[in-house]
């Protein structure tokens, strides 16, 4: 019987490079070539200018705890209870993810605080961007 | 919208409220319905205008025997019934028809018949199952909530505060017959109630139950021929921001509030102190403060104090969610037709909590998890 996994996510043709990113250890972000505005979720555009001339480029990785929930309810792939973030990236966007590497307690989630990027293998074709606090 | 130039002359909810599993979801559409129909008077070869979301309004308009000359499907979540209001004093005004029904009915606890059964967790190639299903989001308690711990720290919020949100609605269920809660409960209640996603324990979540409601609007110059005392609808607003809740522009305020908030004011042409009545759509406790705050009612960090010191409970000076709200009148999914029927009765002074002399109430829905937003004023005093 197959394992159950959490739900994975489908790449299209704009956000293929994020997935293959991940695939490869980096957090892949764009960048506009014409406002600087860098964004996410991809999209071969800039949501602020509309410009189509737009970068890919590797983050730092680099992010804090901008908010979360810890849940205590089952979800497929999951063990009850665990975080599900939004991390605000050094660069400026923000995305959700899962805080791994710590208790999964409000004392030790704290907000701000400071963390890191891994990725975790899901398929061969998929890794998960997820955050750990830095230094852990 | 033109002020006033398009009324409420039916309104009701479906017989029963809470359990229904002998009804499937097209037919609690059309119980609402039948019951708004008798309430105004009309049979269904009287409405030229369907609007509804959750059915679409090909079902809605055949199961009932109607044939529109205008229909609106916009579904956009729990908001979408302000949505259709809107839209639909938009259509009168333009003559595209003359008499509007709107259905909401959805078997939200007993899942008779509903065919739109949201695939929660599902992944996908849509950007929200992409980057955010991936994380483990299983439904608006892990999802809806996220927000709020970044609202708490920047304004330095307690646990107890946003307890008070539930126990303050219950005060009000317990004055309705109808609410599906209605025993008193306190801060302790709450904060003792088992933990759904931290920091939301389960009763700082909503309901989920079976239920309908429908109106049926028409223009002012037609609503004397009306059984019913006409409310008319003073101000609109709708807006947009985002399906992933993770981008969000700001994780303690939602824009969607605030552009539809502030439309429905800038048409109605009020100030917050003419208000008698709020209504602020309740899926989980932090809503109606963020729904005080976007609306304008309270400064930014200032609505758990202002629920906290009584404002919004009975005998308070703007009372909220006097149905007992989503915590604990009825809560089948999308919530925000009975938001609107409560509006409607306040305004006719029928409530089973009435605000005393209420003229000016108003309607604040949240689609999704505030992904979008529409926003109804309404009064009972003739143009």
């Amino acid at each position: 019987m197959a394992e159950i996994r959490r739900p994975l996510p489908v790449p299209t043709p704009e956000t293929l490079h994020f997935w293959e990113g991940a695939k490869a250890g980096e957090l892949r972000l764009q960048r506009c070539d014409a406002c600087r505005h860098v964004y996410f979720p991809p999209r071969p555009f800039c949501p602020k200018c509309a410009s189509r001339k737009v970068s890919v480029f590797k983050a730092s990785g680099r992010a804090k705890l901008y908010s979360y929930v810890i849940n205590h309810r089952p979800a497929p792939g999951f063990t009850s209870p665990y975080s599900i973030a939004v991390v605000e990236l050094a660069e400026g966007p923000r995305m959700m993810t899962n805080i791994v590497g710590c208790p999964q307690t409000p004392e030790a989630l704290q907000l701000d605080m400071p963390l890191e990027v891994v990725f975790e293998k899901q398929t061969d074709a998929i890794a998960l961007p997820l955050f750990r606090p830095v230094g852990k | 919208m033109k002020r006033k130039s398009v009324t409420v002359v039916g309104a009701a909810e479906t017989t029963e409220m809470g359990n229904i599993p002998n009804l499937s979801q097209i037919a609690l559409h059309a119980d609402a319905a039948l019951n708004t129909l008798a309430d105004a008077g009309l049979k269904p070869s009287d409405i030229d205008g369907v609007a509804t979301a959750g059915e679409a309004p090909t079902s809605v308009a055949h199961y009932l025997g109607i044939t529109p000359t205008w229909v609106d499907g916009t579904s956009i979540g729990g908001c979408s019934f302000m949505i259709h209001v809107r839209h639909a004093a938009a259509a009168i005004n333009e003559g595209f028809c003359k008499t509007v029904l709107i259905t909401h009915g959805e078997s939200g606890h007993s899942r008779v018949g509903s065919g739109d059964r949201r695939r929660w967790g599902g992944g996908g190639a849509g950007l929200p199952e992409q980057f955010e299903a991936p994380y483990g989001v299983v439904g608006p308690p892990s999802t809806f909530t996220i927000p709020w711990l970044r609202y708490a720290k920047k304004y330095g919020i307690r646990e107890e505060q946003l307890a008070m949100v539930s126990v303050i609605q219950r005060e009000w269920a317990g004055k309705n017959p109808r609410a599906t809660f209605r025993d008193p409960i306190t801060v302790e209640d709450v904060l003792n109630s088992r933990m759904i996603a931290y920091p939301f324990r389960l009763l700082m979540c909503c309901l989920v139950t079976d239920g309908g409601g429908a109106l049926i609007l028409t223009s002012a110059e037609r609503a004397r021929d009306f059984p019913r005392k006409p409310i008319y609808i003073l101000g609109t607003g709708e807006s947009v921001e985002t399906p992933m809740v993770s981008q969000m522009e700001d994780c303690t305020t939602s824009r969607a509030f605030r552009v539809s908030g502030k439309k429905a004011f800038d048409e109605a042409g009020i100030t917050h102190k003419d208000v008698d009545h709020l209504m602020v759509y309740d899926a989980f406790a932090h809503l109606p403060i963020y729904g005080l705050e976007d609306l304008g009612f309270c400064k930014p960090g200032e609505a758990p104090e202002f629920i906290w010191e009584r404002n919004t409970a009975p005998g308070g000076k703007l009372p909220l969610n006097t149905n007992g709200g989503g915590l604990s009148y009825m809560h089948s999914g999308m919530y925000g037709m009975y938001a609107m029927q409560e509006c409607v009765r306040q305004l006719r002074g029928i409530a089973p909590a009435q605000v005393p002399g209420a003229k000016i109430s108003i309607a604040q829905g949240v689609g999704g998890m505030f992904a979008a937003a529409g926003t109804i004023i309404f009064s009972n005093e003739p143009p």
